[in-house]
């Protein structure tokens, strides 16, 4: 739980220094929305990508295994679970990052409700997921 | 300039949270959702540790009149509630929970080679096309 928690601090270090400075939500969903499809501010959008990724493969040089995928399910989900993602962010204007940690800190009505309907679906399809047998 | 290399410093550091919280690891986060099973609470001291560090930082900055290197605010204005908002928000929760990962991790994790978070990620932006295709033709009060 510890580094659950020293790890929100790292996020919402970055949040808040992306706040402070460039005056800007950080929501991944919506980042990677406007450096595919909005002709102004490709660059910031493009060079927070390439932050994250470096930020990746720098994990994975330095402890592999918090990036590493142990995790096995049937191959089916991936692409199901990936066009809802990008689908559904677009749509709600958001994910966990721009609802659920810049949106709650804002104390956005629209981000505390979007931020509920994720968790409370995701609950409810683990919990269908569960009663079917899928392993989770 | 300055702002680019900002961003990309938020996105670094983004990352290392995320690695260093276990967000990453996608069994971390079906275990979250997992409440009537076998519960991982991880994400809620994620969550709660992010959430207090930028409650506090929004609290002392918003009120300037201007961001440190922007002429102006780029904060999200819209308070209307919608079904958009809601029934997307929905969908990417199922999603969510289906292979354990939301956009960012997602992105982080490609540094792990794994092809499945290589078909999520081309999936997603797939998701996102459809999106944009269909809001043309329909146009979503989102």
């Amino acid at each position: 739980m510890r580094e659950a928690f020293l790890g929100g601090i790292l996020i919402g270090l970055a949040v808040s220094v992306m706040l402070v400075f460039n005056g800007r939500v950080t929501g991944i969903s919506g980042i990677i929305q406007g450096s595919l499809f909005e002709s102004d501010g490709k660059f910031w959008r493009i060079s927070l990508l390439l932050g994250l990724i470096l930020g990746g493969l720098t994990l994975s040089i330095l402890n592999p295994e918090l990036v590493s995928q142990t995790y096995t399910i049937e191959k089916w989900r991936y692409p199901v679970a990936g066009i809802l993602v990008g689908f559904g962010t677009l749509l709600g204007s958001g994910c966990t990052s721009g609802h659920g940690v810049c949106g709650i800190s804002r104390l956005s009505v629209r981000s505390i409700l979007a931020t509920m309907s994720f968790i409370g679906f995701g609950i409810l399809t683990v919990f269908i997921l569960r009663m079917f047998g899928v392993t989770v | 300039m300055r702002q680019n290399l900002v961003s990309f410093i938020v996105g670094f550091i983004f990352a290392i949270g995320l690695g260093i919280s276990g967000m990453t690891q996608p069994q971390k986060v079906v275990g979250f959702l997992d409440l009537f099973g076998n519960w991982d609470p991880s994400l809620v001291f994620v969550m709660i540790g992010a959430i207090l560090i930028h409650l506090v930082v929004y609290k002392l900055f918003s009120k300037r009149p201007s961001p440190l290197l922007s002429e102006k605010w780029h904060l999200p204005t819209k308070k209307e509630v919608t079904p958009s908002l809601v029934v997307g928000s929905a969908l990417f929760g199922i999603g969510w929970a289906l292979a354990g990962y939301c956009p960012g991790p997602a992105l982080v994790s490609l540094s792990s080679g794994s092809i499945d978070v290589a078909v999520f990620v081309v999936s997603m932006l797939l998701g996102m096309i459809i999106f944009k295709i269909t809001d043309k033709k329909i146009g979503f009060n989102r």
